[in-house]
């Protein structure tokens, strides 16, 4: 590959522009985000149990919702089918449990095998494309909770209880499951960040902005689309182990269930698909509107639903969405600003707004 | 250049001059942020044939694709028969009397010849264009009537989607680069055929990349270069260098003004 | 052998899967909708007659005289507001948009009927059955069911190949933009394509209630069935369908002999290993997923 014509190209553009990845300096953004985590760290001394058990749910939805943005809103692979790797990451734990493994540290363990898991799954299911992808996923879904359901070393229909919690002292079980889902919701949402940062990302973005013309690029778009389902197994995968581990119980048909889809999607799709800050949003609404309506049963879902259709159709952008426009924010600067050369700070163009937005208009696949 | 309509007394069965069958006022349509088409006009009388040249990307198809109601203009108006319709859908428009043979034919593959004759078939009281007219005016249709469109020849299938916007009985027939992809001999054929469809008393619009052909066919030809009007006349005003310059915008001629 | 029977009991079943399947593959090859609410739907429609049919005092045979028309409003009313109001903003919205109204009539109905199982009561029909030899029986519903899904078929297929609107939808099938020109209001089309898919909705949901008991999210099975019998039998290939059926209640069937526990199994797995060998299917349609 010739290198020269590259770089005189590039000199000669960058002699007039200076190209950077984020309006003002990167490093308030690190600061506001190391800032936010070692509060969030410190939490466990300073509420109570129950406020960090919550917590720990809000986490696990967020992981989730992170990775179902990641997939569908970059990688236009709209899947219903990442409860396979919840409940597969959660009967990890289980099994590694059953030999002697620290629940703890099964964690990554259950990420990494779902990650390894999700290769030959995508092998198959990426052989449909749109809907009939999305019907795969589920099926495949099905599928593994119909087999681990058949294993009575796993506890077969009726579940489990994880081993390795017993004489452990709970305030401090709390507070290390706390820690846990802390730590992988960042490593989580760290990934997405940097996944789409990299060249990954921008062959992703090629790809949801034209699928067409991303073809071009042949089997980069296939491989690309491929990682990033393995990166999305890997992520739900260690939900699901967090599940396991805050829950000490797994049981096939509620690891398993559907309804983690839902509320991926929901939460996803309300805050603002597309963005790495959308799905934040979303689970934050999810979870003032599933404590409020919590007595009235199905309530919250019917509403989370409706709100979801509402938001797909008439913003698509999400509750980030209309934020963001406004306000030129973004907390994890994943697009490029470009500066003239002529000495000011400020930009005189607008930011390259990521057009081709999958909710608003065709996702390849 | 003269050719067999040139001269032909037959070759216009209008009524007046006064009243166009087909008029567009001053249209102007963005593709996005591309402006498409600037300020355009131009009349078609009823048994005329008017032709559209230019270059790629002049914006001929997308004036026939507007007429036809497939793209909104940012300005401007279509009138059919003194009726205003630019904000019609394309469907109604049909229904009013504008047919477009798009460009590539784009027959259904899933019908049968006869089937997309049929589903084209609207104003069946207007008259005269039926099935069997149609099969009258391409005999060899009538055999082949049950065959796929994706068995037929180029040339057959522009013949098909021929008659298949004649079956909507249009006053206004609009023509999108007949001669795409055909041999010449086929396109002579087609172009043959003119007369007889201008005896009902249609306007023809239509757009041709082969400038020859179309000055040889149309009564008055108009000539676009990015968008705008460059020339605008009878063909047998200008000279060759006139519309070549006009074509490639060398100069802008117009014979009007 | 009760192989045999179970076989025979699978071809019936494929029946009823075929008759899912058929409004799901009319959308999809109209307008390249895939209605993830489509199971749910058919349990809404088995709900109205348990709802509908005491009322009226009508047999609960006839009850899709009631719920058929119904559908059909519903369609034509749905497709026009909200399917088209998504599939003007793209693929993406619609499957969002289904899916949300999927949990939605699973929870509405949760809440006005509870967990509880129901079924659509046809009385005594339900158990009676031609007795073939000792092993073979062929309940008269289960045979109902599949004359009913072949029936279906025949007069889809017959409605889209010789009536005008038939050659419409076909014709918009083919090239949305050319339609248009040719003076077909598509907009129009789609609600008429969908009035009939949901039709079969109905129709299928009616059987499944009577075949079955039913229970507000009893539409996930038979959406995934319905999925995965047009994906075995072929994309966009209305006969595949009935094949594609008949293949997934046949290995239902027989892994249900096996053990009752591996039933739907069985049906996945031959889905995915058609995934894997063949993925478009046995019969090519005209048109790819």
């Amino acid at each position: 590959m010739s290198v020269a014509p590259e770089r005189t190209i590039e000199e000669a553009a960058s002699a007039h522009v200076r190209v950077t990845r984020s309006r003002r300096p990167v490093r308030w953004s690190i600061a506001v985000v190391v800032v936010a985590i070692v509060a969030l760290a410190a939490l466990p001394y300073v509420v109570y149990t129950g406020t960090t058990d919550t917590l720990v749910n809000f986490f696990i939805l967020l992981t989730m919702a992170s990775m179902w943005n990641l997939l569908a809103g970059y990688a236009g692979l709209v899947s219903v089918g990442q409860q396979a790797f919840i409940g597969l990451g959660a009967y990890i734990v289980l099994l590694l449990g059953l030999h002697s493994v620290n629940p703890f540290a099964a964690v990554p363990l259950a990420a990494v095998g779902c990650g390894i898991l999700a290769l030959p799954i995508s092998l198959l299911v990426m052989r449909l494309r749109g809907g009939y992808f999305a019907i795969a996923t589920w099926v495949v879904a099905d599928t593994c909770e119909q087999l681990v359901a058949r294993s009575q070393t796993l506890g077969g229909g009726t579940g489990a209880g994880v081993a390795g919690f017993q004489g452990v002292d709970p305030t401090l079980l709390s507070a290390n499951t706390y820690w846990v889902a802390l730590a992988v919701t960042v490593v989580a949402l760290a990934s997405v960040y940097l996944v789409l940062r990299s060249r990954l990302g921008l062959v992703l973005t090629a790809v949801r902005d034209n699928e067409i013309g991303a073809r071009s690029l042949g089997t980069r778009v296939t491989r690309a689309k491929r990682i990033v389902y393995l990166v999305a197994g890997a992520g739900c995968g260690a939900a699901g182990a967090l599940l396991a581990v805050s829950q000490r119980f797994v049981q096939p048909g509620s690891v398993f269930s559907v309804q983690w889809s839902a509320e991926m999607i929901f939460v996803t799709v309300i805050g603002g698909i597309g963005t790495i800050e959308g799905p934040i949003v979303g689970a934050a609404v999810f979870f003032i509107l599933q404590q409020t309506l919590s007595q009235y049963g199905a309530w919250y879902l019917i509403i989370l639903g409706v709100v979801a259709i509402a938001v797909a159709i008439w913003t698509p952008r999400g509750l980030w969405g209309l934020v963001s426009r406004r306000v030129h924010v973004r907390l994890f600067p994943v697009g490029y600003w470009l500066w003239p050369r002529s000495g000011r700070n400020d930009a005189r163009t607008t930011a390259p707004e990521r057009s081709g937005d999958p909710a608003s208009g065709e996702v390849p696949g | 250049m003269t050719g067999p309509f040139r001269d032909d007394p037959h070759r216009g069965a209008g009524p007046d001059a006064a009243s166009p069958v087909l008029e567009v006022r001053d249209l102007t349509v963005f593709h996005g942020q591309l402006r498409a088409l600037s300020g355009v006009s131009l009349q078609v009388d009823a048994g005329r044939v008017h032709a559209i040249i230019g270059a790629n990307g002049a914006g001929k198809s997308t004036l026939l694709r507007t007429i036809a109601g497939l793209h909104r203009p940012a300005e401007g108006a279509i009138l059919l028969d003194g009726e205003d319709v630019t904000r019609r859908s394309p469907h109604s428009r049909v229904d009013a009397g504008i047919a477009l043979v798009p460009e590539g034919r784009r027959l259904f593959p899933s019908l049968t010849v006869e089937e997309n004759i049929l589903v084209g078939q609207r104003r069946v009281a207007e008259r005269p264009w039926t099935p069997e007219r149609v099969y009258e005016l391409f005999p060899w249709m009538r055999e082949r009537r049950d065959q796929r469109t994706a068995q037929l020849s180029g040339g057959e299938q522009q013949a098909v989607a021929i008659g298949r916007a004649l079956a909507a009985n249009p006053r206004a027939l609009l023509l999108d680069e007949l001669s795409l992809g055909l041999a010449p001999v086929v396109v002579r054929q087609i172009y043959g055929l003119m007369p007889e469809l201008l005896s009902s008393g249609m306007a023809v619009l239509l757009v041709e990349q082969d400038v020859s052909q179309a000055v040889r066919t149309a009564s008055t030809v108009q000539c676009l270069l990015e968008g705008r009007t460059t020339l605008e006349g009878r063909p047998e005003e200008f000279t060759p260098e006139q519309i070549e310059a006009a074509y490639f915008g060398l100069a802008s001629s117009r014979a009007t003004e | 052998m009760t192989w045999v029977n179970a076989v025979v009991q699978g071809i019936l079943l494929g029946g009823l899967f075929a008759l899912f399947a058929c409004g799901l593959s009319l959308l999809f090859g109209t307008m390249r909708v895939i209605n993830l609410a489509h199971g749910d739907l058919a349990v809404v429609a088995a709900f109205l007659a348990v709802e509908i049919v005491p009322t009226t005092h009508l047999p609960a045979i006839l009850s899709f005289l009631i719920v058929l028309p119904i559908f059909l409003g519903l369609g034509y009313v749905g497709q026009r507001t909200l399917i088209q109001t998504a599939l003007d903003r793209g693929a993406f919205t619609v499957l969002l948009v289904t899916f949300g109204l999927s949990v939605v009539i699973e929870n509405v109905l949760l809440e006005l009927y509870s967990a509880n199982s129901h079924s659509i009561d046809i009385g005594s029909l339900v158990s009676k059955s031609i007795h073939v030899n000792a092993q073979i029986s062929i309940a008269y519903l289960s045979l109902g069911i599949f004359v009913v899904a072949v029936i279906v078929l025949l007069g889809l297929q017959y409605f889209l190949s010789r009536s005008t609107m038939g050659r419409q939808i076909r014709a918009v099938a083919d090239d949305q933009d050319a339609a248009q020109l040719v003076g077909i209001d598509y907009r129009h089309v789609f609600g008429v394509a969908a009035a009939i898919a949901f039709a079969t909705v109905a129709l299928a949901g009616l059987a499944f209630g009577m075949y079955s008991s039913f229970a507000p999210s009893s539409g996930q099975g038979p959406l995934i069935y319905a999925f995965e019998a047009v994906v075995i039998g072929g994309l966009g290939s209305l006969w595949g369908t009935l094949v594609g059926g008949i293949i997934l209640g046949v290995a239902q069937a027989v892994g249900g002999q096996i053990d009752p526990s591996l039933q739907i199994l069985a049906g996945n797995l031959v889905f995915l290993a058609v995934i894997a060998l063949r993925p478009e299917g046995i019969f090519k349609g005209r048109v790819a997923a």
